[in-house]
């Protein structure tokens, strides 16, 4: 499992990289999102990788680690989705006014080389 | 919990909050109403802030800690008011007042919702300086960078559209390591909050030692491109050159709010007590602050309007701060928070004095183009010609004069040339580093030579857009400088007169704060008091 979840990261990082550093907006939109998911997964994956325990605590014993998952970084990953959505969501905005103004999806707002 | 000063703590946070959000629901006509409302609450918050660092200086220095739900500590979430937090609140209240005066003669009028944002800007600047926690921090930080895009752009235009996808997609990015960070110092210490933090730091496993120390990294990462160290700051000057004066003039602390974060944290959490991590970057922080330093006098001095140069002495401030605090000495620490406040409101000042100046030139100029493009009523000012100068205020006179004594006054200011306070700030820095030994190490001496040759560099490039402006322009006539505009300048440069002739008691300030910085037995001890030894949840959280 904690294979799968790294690839899932790496590729996703790396996608999400290469796109960043593309010369389109629209690209560097997709980019930002899919390092964004990466990133959460990332934050996920640091309460450590277990199946089947308990979300908090169960009843009549006493809660370590040992026996349930670690709350703390699935509400930071809630956290962090939704500010993420909110500010790509801005960020598509500037996107539409950029492309507006200047005509072209071109990050520096003119096409290279011409 | 009882009693309305308990309240103190959070206040600067729930002020602009409630202030914002009224104003959300009030029509976008109504601007007077939003402005009076503004106002208010921009200046309730000088008070508190200034009632706050009272507050934090009675005695010996007072760290109050509030608990938010009263839950402690290690569960939940703490806002930490001392003497570093209240200096700060206190810097964000002069700006937040100076720069909403600036705005209400014309800025308040070049785009929809600039209140509001105005507001939840000071509450984003507020909570990042009060909270004690890492995640915390990280929430207030996007709060205070979604108000700044939505400031960034206002006014609109082709220019500020286009700097500003560059600084969104540049802050998204830095977020996005933020986060990285945090979570990687929560895997390895199984806490968020700072105090906590810093107190596990020194017991760790030394295989996992690498792991937080890889995480605090990307951390600063994200605070040093706030900062704009180089060669992280490069959207720095061209997006602060598009700003619009009174956006400019609050978006310019951003930057201080990375030092602030580095600062904190990393005194906090790799100062003296921790162990093997003691220490840990201070290297960086120097060579990066040095070669911030060169790479901001490069810009100063290739810049060829106003606003960029200001935007290249941020750089120039930044850079300066970052090497000073990676020398990492406590005596220096001082010094290190009087420039940080004489820069903060010179900067912001310029910022301001800027847009007055180039209003009188002529049309050609491409700062103006970006200016007038974003009132979008060039008829406004033959209106009020037409009503002898109605509207918000009273032409002032003798403007040039007065404008060129705050430019002057600005120049000495950011080159840190005497009699201001800007000497002052970089004398605190540079005399306890070359009395610290009988052997000046190397370093001393090339920040030594920075500091020199950054403000000589200040000088050249201020003189030649002084003497362009003010001197050269054979077409300019002279600006309309209404009371309201000129007023926050005046009062940000007296401010730092006022700094400059009361050194003495403000430097006993900074210099208890740096020693609180550097000794934080009083923080931790305030933030953890009432937990119990480590709690269930603490420890091994992998």
């Amino acid at each position: 499992m904690e294979l799968i979840l790294s690839l899932g990261i790496g590729v996703l990082t790396g996608s999400g990289v290469w796109l960043l550093l593309r010369p389109r907006t629209f690209q560097v939109i997709v980019g930002l999102s899919l390092l964004s998911y990466a990133v959460n997964l990332f934050i996920f994956s640091t309460g450590g990788l277990r199946t089947g325990a308990a979300p908090i605590l169960e009843g009549g014993r006493a809660g370590t680690l040992a026996m349930h998952a670690d709350p703390v970084p699935q509400a930071l990953v809630l956290t962090a989705i939704v500010i993420g959505f909110a500010t790509t969501a801005l960020f598509l905005v500037v996107l539409l006014a950029a492309r507006g103004l200047t005509g072209t999806d071109h990050v520096d707002g003119k096409e290279s080389g011409r | 919990m009882s009693g309305w000063m308990d309240h103190l703590t959070i206040a600067p946070i729930v002020v602009p909050l409630l202030a914002g959000a009224v104003m959300m629901l009030i029509d976008e006509r109504q601007r007077t109403l939003k402005a009076v409302i503004g106002m208010a609450s921009a200046l309730t918050l000088l008070g508190l802030a200034i009632l706050a660092l009272t507050v934090a200086d009675s005695g010996t220095g007072v760290v109050r800690v509030y608990r938010l739900g009263d839950w402690p500590a290690s569960f939940g979430i703490v806002l930490v008011l001392d003497r570093f937090a209240a200096l700060m609140l206190v810097l964000t209240g002069i700006l937040g007042v100076a720069a909403l005066t600036f705005s209400l003669p014309r800025w308040q009028k070049a785009g929809a919702h600039f209140h509001p944002l105005f507001q939840f800007q000071l509450m984003g600047l507020n909570g990042a300086f009060l909270t004690g926690d890492l995640f915390n921090l990280f929430v207030f930080f996007e709060i205070m960078l979604a108000a700044s895009y939505g400031l960034a752009l206002h006014g609109s235009g082709l220019a500020r559209v286009r700097a500003g996808l560059h600084y969104v997609a540049i802050n998204l990015s830095a977020s996005l390591l933020f986060l990285i960070g945090v979570s990687m110092i929560y895997g390895i210490s199984g806490t968020l909050n700072m105090a906590d933090l810093a107190g596990r730091v020194a017991s760790l496993a030394s295989e996992d030692r690498g792991l937080l120390e890889a995480g605090a990294a990307i951390l600063g990462l994200a605070f040093l491109i706030k900062a704009g160290m180089w060669p992280l700051g490069f959207w720095l000057p061209n997006t602060y050159s598009t700003l619009g004066s009174a956006s400019a003039a609050i978006v310019s602390i951003l930057s201080k709010v990375g030092i602030y974060a580095v600062l904190r944290l990393w005194l906090l959490v790799f100062g003296e007590g921790a162990g093997a991590s003691s220490g840990f970057g201070g290297t960086v922080l120097l060579i990066g602050g040095l070669l911030t330093i060169g790479f901001g006098c490069i810009a100063v001095l290739a810049t060829q309007n106003m606003a960029r140069l200001a935007g290249a002495t941020v750089l120039v401030s930044s850079g300066t701060l970052l090497a000073a605090i990676g020398a990492g000495q406590m005596a220096v620490t001082g010094g290190v928070l009087f420039y940080l406040t004489s820069s903060v409101m010179a900067v912001a000042g310029f910022f301001l004095l800027i847009e007055l100046v180039e209003r009188g030139r002529g049309v050609g100029a491409d700062v103006l183009a970006v200016t007038r493009e974003a009132f979008g009523e060039g008829d406004d000012e033959d209106a009020d010609d037409g009503a002898g100068g109605g509207g918000a205020g009273v032409p002032i006179p003798a403007t040039m004069a007065i404008l060129g004594i705050g430019f002057m006054s600005s120049a000495l200011l950011l080159a840190g040339l005497p009699p201001l306070s800007g000497f002052l700030a970089k004398f605190a820095i540079l005399s306890p580093l070359l009395a610290a030994g009988p052997v000046v190490p190397v370093t001393t001496w090339i920040l030594l030579a920075a500091l020199v040759l950054s403000g000589l560099a200040t000088v050249v490039a201020m003189t030649r857009v002084g003497i362009d402006a003010f001197w050269a322009s054979p077409a300019a006539e002279v600006p309309r400088v209404r009371v309201s505009e000129i007023a926050p300048v005046l009062l940000l440069l007296a401010l730092n007169l006022a700094l400059t002739i009361q050194a003495g008691p403000a430097m006993r300030y900074m210099e208890d704060t740096a020693r609180a910085l550097h000794a934080p037995q009083n923080y931790n001890g305030a933030v953890l008091s009432g937990i119990p030894t480590a709690g269930p949840t603490a420890g091994g959280a992998r």
